[in-house]
């Protein structure tokens, strides 16, 4: 089956990002196709490129990367959402005037559009809420 | 109940669960409801719990300075999204009447939603 993934939650403050990313491995380990996964809402934290979480617990951000590197999963973000919550990729920042990025591929910015062809496109659209 | 059904068709559901204050859920999945039209979706709102309460009249922009949903809740006519459905036992819990909210609305039952469910391609819940 082709999966999607909708992702609400903030890293490390909800259980959500963690559950979705035991749920995503789960879903290529059994053979199914994980088509992307949209960040939206305060789940667009999980793309924050400067995260550096103890060494001790689950490196979210990085679990996404390989996701996309090991099994192509895409990996979109609101760009309202992250926008407003200071998370700009270069571009952004640029055409913003601020002086870092926050956000760098694999995660790319992109609009609802994309989130509502993904929920169509696939045979699941799982959300992973706060 | 049939009637209903028959409205009931449509590409996207939103299910609307929060409130106008306290997060910004509600504001979200409007977002998503008002893009997928944009792009030619048909798409029903759903209303339940305390996301009722988007729907009573005068939800303006709060001392924090939000936004406010009424502005947003007012453009749906213009992008075809007609189809506003209320949970009715949420309504009763919360103490409102149809009467009470700013947009013409369905009251379903239970057995309404789960019928919603099933006859909407994709369900997204905020």
């Amino acid at each position: 089956m082709r999966y999607g993934i909708l992702l609400l939650g903030a890293p490390y403050s909800r259980q959500a990002s963690h559950s979705a990313l035991r749920f995503a491995r789960a879903l290529v380990a059994k053979g199914h196709i994980l088509d992307s996964v949209f960040f939206y809402h305060d789940g667009v934290y999980n793309a924050a490129r400067l995260a550096a979480p103890p060494q001790d617990e689950p490196h979210l951000m990085d679990g996404w990367k390989a996701l996309h590197d090991e099994h192509g999963v895409k990996l979109d973000v609101c760009i309202a959402a992250a926008l407003r919550r200071g998370l700009l990729n270069e571009t952004e920042a640029s055409r913003h005037g601020k002086e870092g990025h926050s956000i760098e591929a694999p995660f790319a910015l992109t609009g609802l559009g994309q989130l509502v062809d993904l929920g169509l496109r696939c045979d699941r659209l799982i959300t992973f809420a706060p | 109940m049939n009637d209903t059904q028959t409205d009931l068709q449509g590409d996207l559901l939103v299910i609307l669960r929060h409130g106008p204050h306290g997060s910004s859920l509600l504001r979200e999945g409007l977002d998503m409801a008002l893009v997928a039209a944009a792009f030619g979706r048909r798409v029903s709102l759903l209303f339940m719990g305390t996301g009722c309460t988007a729907l009573v009249s005068g939800q303006g922009q709060g001392p924090l300075g939000q936004k406010g949903t009424q502005a947003t809740l007012n453009m749906l006519e213009m992008y075809d999204i007609e189809t506003l459905l209320v949970e009715s036992e949420a309504m009763h819990a919360l103490g409102l009447e149809a009467c009470d909210l700013s947009l013409p609305v369905i009251e379903v039952s239970p057995a309404q939603i789960q019928a919603a469910m099933t006859t909407h391609r994709l369900v997204a819940t905020f």
